[in-house]
């Protein structure tokens, strides 16, 4: 997010740099930079790249970390923009950084490509205290590449009050959803909102797993998700859809806070980087739920997304980066916590952590971190590009279109197992 | 010799220094990477630009079974048939209507030139968010309302209502750039033919019929094959508007944004199929311009015929 203050800032030190370059060659500020080559006895130069956080005084803060480490000068580089492709260009270069940040710990193409540093070894010892499903998310053919540097959520708000007054308890299956949302909806405030297409976009892998499926078989050689109970689920929600309590419009998709800000709706899937906001606006009127199971195998549901910090395995310095690695974001816990929570809302990577924290101690913020602990899914690392697009479009082709769920994945099967036989290798 | 390599009055050497810029600029930036990905379309490239394994036409047959990709070329034609004749004839409407203008031909100009310089993602999203907006309280759906209509959903799909949005937006952002270019080509025609015409009687719609649009050709053959090209590349308008975080809906998906979904989508980048997508899309405005070209220039043959 770019505000007065933070322009106003880069602004002023835009200009600090040009004064400073005018200063000449001998810069007693100037860092080594990442291509100088280490001589013995002076300390390795390391590059290490985030993506654009939009919190404030993020930048600054890993900044701070980098130049409190002793052992190593790291510079830091802040990467605005479309991240995942600038970095998979650059790591096809000389120029790419020794250490980076990567969604879901590094991508199937990477750790094939041989581009991430495998870094099991200094994780294992501390393996326990992180988050589970994270953990087993960052774990591939029983090797891990990079360590999560903090956890965050999608979720579901409610308005507590709104369910009182109707003497509704908080839904734990999809049918009291649907019940909750359809006795809450006034011509004042709608029911549930999930996005301005009605949710099937955000929601589609959802359904998967609240309706007690995995995305792929064990050994990720089929889709292991086309049953009854799974069309069934896409039918009940495509009756809730037409049943009017989905709101199809609000003020903002639902990435944003503002159409549960504004009481448009008395639920809202959301993210829980909107917490703040919400807390702010509705006090103590509120509450966080995971997705609740449909029909009789499911199970509640809430997906996660986790940064982790790997290792290009092709830089000059493997072993300097990878100590830098262990040192923050495995030792440096005070950092870790900073970094999680003093700039915004996300839940650290060690249980131990978010138990510490004021956010997630009590309250909503601690219902989330469990809730991710106990109910946290993400996507297969071979769930790829082309099988999530042909998934949403038969979704949509559902829950929007009408269709016959049976037609609509008719094909889906036979395209699973051939993508999947082309990722195997 | 160098007196020969030089040329008359240093002319080789003053070609070299003109061209040599634009021509390596070129190569580097726009030759080599076309001919790289014609490369790499033939392999199976994933996180790489030097591909080891290859695997022949398979890029190339799996996208032409790809249901989606076959649906987003449909898409671009439903598209292109909209916005191209639509521009087309409300930048010659705006053209003809300033070209009389007496006074504040200038102000007029840029008023309707303005809107080409704004982002198409600015545009889009301000098109999202406020115009179209799905909610009771979007701008159009409050003007239906008040006028005692039931609020609609405009990009939320199951109907056709988000091409109004998205033909609606790139008309708005497009057409003072084409206005200023058939300003152009109605200058050029001269003035006695109109008033060899208006001595003949003719008036209005049979000057337009017979002397402006004649003598407009070259100039609508050029807009509309710009046009033409510009919706096929058509990407900003369709992703902001319509994409969310890591999803984007299966209607109204234009060729670039289903090629950018497939090949860079979660994080993966996977130029095999990248490559053979963009062979094939340039393979089609290829056939489109020739297409066009021969259309156009259909008349012209016969009259230049008729005269031999």
């Amino acid at each position: 997010m770019i505000n007065r203050r933070s322009l106003l800032l880069s602004g002023g030190g835009l200009a600090a740099a040009a004064t400073l370059a005018a200063c000449g060659d001998n810069n007693p500020l100037d860092q080594p930079s990442g291509s100088a080559s280490p001589s013995t006895g002076e300390k390795p130069a390391l590059t290490q790249w985030y993506h654009e956080y939009g919190e404030a005084g993020v930048k600054e803060a890993v900044e701070r970390y980098a130049s409190e480490y002793a052992d190593a000068s790291v510079k830091v580089q802040w990467t605005p923009g479309e991240y995942m492709q600038i970095l998979g260009a650059a790591l096809l270069t000389n120029e790419a950084p020794d250490v980076f940040e990567y969604e879901q710990g590094g991508s199937l193409d990477m750790i094939r490509g041989g581009q991430l540093a495998d870094l099991t070894e200094i994780i294992a010892p501390v393996r326990d205290q992180f988050n589970q499903p994270v953990i087993e998310r960052f774990t591939f053919q029983d090797k891990i590449y990079a360590i999560p540097q903090t956890i965050d959520m999608q979720l579901l708000y409610y308005r507590k009050s709104l369910l009182e007054a109707k003497g509704i308890q908080p839904p734990t299956t999809f049918d009291e959803l649907v019940a909750a949302a359809q006795a809450v909806k006034s011509d004042d405030i709608g029911g549930f909102f999930a996005g301005n297409d009605s949710g099937v976009g955000v929601l589609g892998t959802i359904f998967i797993w609240a309706s007690g499926h995995d995305q792929l078989n064990a050994d990720r050689t089929e889709a292991a998700f086309l049953t009854n109970e799974f069309y069934e689920a896409l039918v009940a929600y495509r009756e809730f859809v037409k049943s009017g309590a989905v709101v199809s419009g609000a003020s903002n998709e639902w990435y944003g806070p503002e159409a549960f800000v504004n009481g448009e709706a008395a639920f809202q899937w959301g993210g829980l980087w909107s917490l703040p906001a919400i807390q702010e606006a509705h006090g103590d009127d509120f509450g966080v739920l995971a997705f609740p199971a449909i029909g009789a195998k499911g199970r509640p549901v809430v997906p996660f997304g986790a940064f982790g910090a790997c290792v290009n395995a092709k830089g000059k310095n493997v072993a300097a980066a990878t100590d830098f690695v262990k040192w923050l974001w495995i030792d440096q816990e005070d950092k870790q916590i900073d970094f999680s929570t003093a700039y915004g809302t996300h839940i650290p990577a060690k249980d131990a952590l978010a138990a510490k924290t004021e956010q997630f101690k009590s309250g909503p913020g601690a219902d989330a971190a469990r809730y991710v602990a106990e109910n946290g899914f993400s996507n297969d690392i071979m769930w790829s590009g082309p099988m999530g697009e042909a998934y949403n479009a038969a979704v949509n082709n559902v829950i929007v279109g009408g269709q016959d769920p049976v037609d609509a994945f008719a094909g889906f099967a036979d395209l699973a197992k051939q993508e999947l036989a082309k990722l195997a290798g | 010799m160098w007196q020969r390599l030089r040329g008359h009055q240093g002319r080789n050497l003053w070609f070299l220094v003109f061209v040599a810029p634009f021509f390596v600029g070129l190569t580097i930036f726009v030759y080599v990477p076309v001919v790289w990905s014609a490369y790499l379309s033939f392999f199976e490239a994933r996180n790489t630009i030097k591909p080891t394994r290859f695997v022949g036409l398979e890029n190339y047959s799996y996208l032409l079974h790809d249901k989606l990709f076959l649906n987003s070329l449909a898409v671009f034609v439903v598209f292109a048939a909209f916005i191209v004749p639509l521009t087309y004839v409300c930048s010659l409407a705006l053209a003809l209507l300033l070209d009389n203008v007496r006074w504040g031909q200038a102000f007029f100009r840029s008023v309707f030139f303005i809107p080409a310089s704004v982002s198409y993602v600015v545009a889009a999203i301000v098109w999202r968010l406020a115009f179209f907006n799905n909610a009771r309280f979007g701008l159009l759906n409050s003007l239906i309302r008040a006028s005692g209509g039931e609020s609609v959903s405009w990009l939320g799909g199951g109907n056709g209502l988000y091409w109004v949005a998205l033909v609606s937006v790139r008309l708005w952002l497009q057409v003072g750039f084409y206005m200023i270019l058939l300003i152009a080509g109605l200058q050029r025609i001269p003035q006695d033919t109109y008033e060899a015409a208006a001595l003949d009687g003719a008036t209005g719609w049979r000057k337009l019929r017979y002397i402006t649009l004649p003598q407009l050709r070259p100039t609508s053959v050029a807009v509309i094959m710009l046009l033409l090209i510009n919706a096929f590349q058509a990407f900003d308008e369709f992703y902001n508007m319509l994409g969310s975080i890591g999803s984007y809906p299966p209607y109204a998906r234009p060729p670039l944004v289903h090629l950018y979904l497939i090949s860079f989508g979660g994080g993966q980048q996977n130029l095999g199929v990248g490559g053979a997508g963009t062979m094939i899309l340039a393979a089609i405005i290829v056939c489109f311009s020739l297409a066009q070209n021969w259309v156009l220039g259909r008349e012209e043959r016969r009259e230049r015929k008729a005269l031999r």
